[in-house]
């Protein structure tokens, strides 16, 4: 299963626009972005749980414990800070 | 403009011909309430040159439409209209404009709050502030999704899981 993570703003920066992952078993978003984290370095730095992370499932904010599917765009981003 | 109720653009908006084309079609309007943000010169303490506001492209509109369309469900309105800007932009600027129109001016006073209090906690927009003391990220304010609570609405999405007991508990 291949999945498309997108980061913005303060990630964006630490880690690049986009990522594809391949994934051998069913996830959620939060499953992901805690394996994310284990890769240790940035990705551990801004995804970690001491961060305010929040979350899209196909460009929809969504909670940790929605379920990520084939071809699923998922992004990761800070707090929301327009207006 | 048409009939396009948001739109996500690098250019400044004229409030006026927002407005005026917003009850353009409608004699029914009787009241049109406007919110319009700005770009602060100053933020804790440092002087603010210019921001730039980041969004999240395809997300933004479709997350704002969404939210227009909880505000047509909850009030009695008769058109709304969300203008956001994006890229750099200078002290002073204009950055936001919600304009929503209505018979009478409680429900379009009412849609409006509701409108800003939900687009500062959902809508994909993220600043960055240049200033003398270097640039940095805008940070999250918890009063932001206070006043979001206000209209019986709990802030984007991290919800308790039993999987994930940290996600509940984020910092803000």
């Amino acid at each position: 299963m291949k999945i498309e993570v997108r980061y913005f703003a303060s990630l964006r920066e630490a880690l690049g626009n986009a990522e594809s992952v391949v994934l051998d078993e069913a996830t959620t978003v939060g499953a992901r972005r805690d394996a994310l984290a284990a890769r240790g370095g940035r990705h551990a730095e801004v995804l970690g749980r001491k961060r305010a992370v929040r979350s899209a499932r196909n460009r929809v904010m969504c909670a940790e414990s929605v379920a990520v599917s084939e071809g699923d765009e998922i992004g990761f981003f800070p707090p929301v800070t327009g207006g | 403009m048409g009939s396009a109720r948001v739109a996500i653009q690098t250019e400044d908006f004229d409030a006026s011909a927002e407005i005026a084309a917003l009850r353009a079609d409608d004699g029914s309007i009787g009241a049109v309430a406007a919110f319009v943000g700005t770009v602060r010169d100053r933020s804790d303490g440092a002087r603010v040159a210019s921001m730039e506001l980041e969004h999240y492209p395809g997300m933004t509109e479709s997350a704002i439409e969404a939210m227009i369309d909880k505000a047509f469900a909850r009030f009695d309105i008769r058109a709304a209209r969300v203008v956001h800007r994006i890229g750099e932009l200078a002290a002073r600027e204009q950055i936001v404009l919600v304009a929503v129109a209505s018979a009478h001016r409680g429900q379009a006073f009412q849609a409006c709050e509701f409108l800003m209090d939900y687009l500062k906690t959902d809508a994909p927009f993220w600043k960055k502030e240049a200033t003398d003391a270097g640039a940095r990220w805008v940070d999250a304010r918890v009063a932001d999704d206070a006043a979001l609570a206000r209209w019986g609405i709990e802030a984007a999405t991290v919800e308790p899981s039993p999987n994930h007991p940290g996600a509940a508990g984020s910092p803000r």
